[in-house]
């Protein structure tokens, strides 16, 4: 279907445009701003132009923190979505059961960030957490979050698949839902394995809402900091100090707003660039199938 | 027989979906004297104090009634503003079309810690600090585009033929777009309700940012029992149970809406 050339629809994009402009545009140039300034005070700064975005680039710890969000979201994209995509194979297609799935799956979508973390506390410390003291004495593995590397890791991990699987799967079930019925009509005529299915009918035909859930969990993944920050503070050491934890030491704790600057926008034209890639490429795949 | 693998593997996931709410429930219903002094599966003194301690401050009950007014007014003003632009997405071909709905995006893009103070300084400029149509106004940023982007889904799925029919009816635009296209993408505006609402409702940085009293959410609130004697995990745990109610209550209403927009498959 082509679209209707017509210039006049901006018209209707207008209020959109401005109403996140105007909450975009301003703080984006003031960031610039900070990025290229050394401040002192309020009305006392020097422009130092570069300097800073030299100094974030070579900072070792700010290259660990890359490396480790890097392993963190290939790990979370590797785990959630096969994982929502089965979930939502799963569920239900029809009765009492769609609208029971469809709540409780949502639960851990409106519980706020730091409410999150919370809950991950209280369930993984090693003296009143039912995971923490099942581990430690019902199976006698020690696990103790706060003080071994592997064990923060599989903490953070699980409260990440636990907290945002359902939104992979809540998109997929509804990609799935879209496909007509005469597609697997056509599927069992032709004798084809639910694996058959699944690749050549089911997959393609998610595939819109799949590049949704993909470039949302990639950058919210990217940009995690309440969860892991309330759950383990970045320890134990550095070893869960994502991206904008680090961030968050410079710019805040530090009350260094031209380094932190500099730190945000390297951050925020990773996490474009990685974004515009992932999009790019997921369009060109559906294309390919289509033809 | 595979149908049933696939039951009881539903059964499993959800199940582990819900002990961790579980526990925080059954955290929540015991002191935090008791909680430190033995372990327990259940509550077995139960008690409503955390509860109570909540609901007779207003320090604290005040904490939901901020954040669900601004939750309220931004997915109102999120679904507004983003129907009308939604629609021009689905319909028309007009200049900067595509990359205008990428620049959209890329507003859901930037970390929060840096931007959030800017966001700080141009809200008391404009004298709305500690506001709630602030905080409502500010999570426009990510909730504006993701409206527009799961609309625009809706909207491609509905026939051009039925807009070309109402034009030549006589239908001027306003009055087609409000009597007959939103009443036929109802489901799609429900879907988008809930995402705004949950998105809105769970950010924690730009709502403590831009409040201090009189219109901070209880998510902010929440950091207080850390920084008070210790960690009171019984309260603790109250208020985060309690943070869970109004979005279930959501769900609740919205569930057939869900069902019948994820249905249609548009998102």
């Amino acid at each position: 279907m082509e679209k209707w050339p017509n210039n006049k629809a901006w018209l209707l994009v207008l209020p959109v445009f401005v109403i996140v402009a105007f909450s975009a545009i301003i703080p984006l140039m003031t960031v610039i701003n900070y990025s290229v300034q050394d401040i002192f005070g309020p009305g006392q700064s020097l422009f130092v132009g570069t300097e800073w975005y030299r100094q974030m680039l070579g900072d070792y710890r700010l290259h660990e923190a890359l490396w480790r969000q890097f392993l963190f979201s290939g790990l979370v994209l590797l785990i959630e979505m096969p994982l929502g995509i089965l979930i939502a194979l799963a569920m239900p297609k029809k009765g009492w059961g769609v609208p029971a799935c469809l709540v409780t799956i949502a639960l851990p979508l409106l519980i706020p960030w730091n409410t999150i973390g919370t809950i991950w506390i209280i369930f993984t410390r090693p003296d009143i957490g039912l995971f923490g003291a099942g581990m430690n004495n019902l199976l006698g593995i020690p696990f103790d979050h706060t003080a071994r590397l592997l064990d923060a890791w599989i903490t953070v991990m699980l409260m990440e698949v636990w907290h945002w699987t359902p939104l992979v799967a809540l998109l997929a079930y509804a990609g799935l839902r879209a496909i007509p019925e005469a597609y697997y009509q056509a599927a069992r005529i032709d004798g084809a394995s639910a694996w058959s299915t699944f690749v050549y009918i089911q997959l393609p035909k998610m595939r819109g809402v799949l590049t949704i859930a993909f470039l949302l969990r990639f950058m919210d993944s990217f940009l995690i900091y309440a969860e892991p920050f309330v759950l383990t503070g970045g320890g134990p050491g550095n070893s869960t100090t994502f991206l904008s934890i680090y961030l968050v030491k410079i710019a805040l704790l530090q009350f260094d707003l031209g380094p932190g600057g500099a730190f945000s926008l390297i951050y925020f034209v990773i996490v474009l660039l990685f974004s515009f890639i992932f999009y790019q490429a997921l369009q060109r795949v559906g294309k390919g199938e289509k033809a | 027989m595979k149908g049933k693998k696939k039951i009881v593997g539903l059964v499993i996931y959800f199940i582990l979906l819900v002990i961790p709410i579980y526990w925080m429930l059954n955290m929540s219903l015991r002191s935090n004297a008791d909680i430190l002094a033995s372990f327990a599966l259940y509550p077995k003194d139960i008690t409503f104090m955390n509860y109570m301690k909540i609901f007779t401050d207003s320090s604290w009950y005040m904490g939901y009634v901020n954040a669900m007014i601004y939750v309220v007014m931004n997915t109102l003003i999120s679904l507004t503003v983003a129907l009308p632009a939604a629609y021009a997405f689905s319909r028309y071909q007009f200049v900067g079309d595509k990359q205008m709905f990428f620049w959209l995006l890329t507003n859901r893009m930037a970390p929060a810690a840096v931007f959030a103070l800017p966001f700080f300084q141009l809200y008391s400029t404009i004298g709305l600090l500690d506001t709630h149509i602030a905080v409502a106004l500010a999570h426009c940023l990510f909730n504006v585009p993701l409206a527009v982007w799961i609309l625009e889904g809706f909207m491609s799925g509905v026939p051009r033929e039925i807009d070309e029919t109402a034009f030549i009816d006589g239908y001027g635009f306003p009055r087609f777009f409000i009597t007959i296209f939103i009443p036929l993408i109802r489901a799609g505006v429900g879907v988008t309700a809930f995402f705004c609402f949950m998105f809105s409702w769970v950010e924690l940085l730009l709502a403590r940012t831009l409040t201090v009293t009189e219109a901070k959410p209880i998510s902010a609130i929440m950091t207080r029992t850390i920084s008070a004697t210790g960690l009171d995990y019984g309260l603790l745990a109250a208020a985060g149970i309690l943070t869970i109610v109004p979005g279930a209550m959501v769900i609740w209403f919205v569930r057939n809406h869900m069902a019948k927009g994820f249905a249609l498959g548009r998102v």
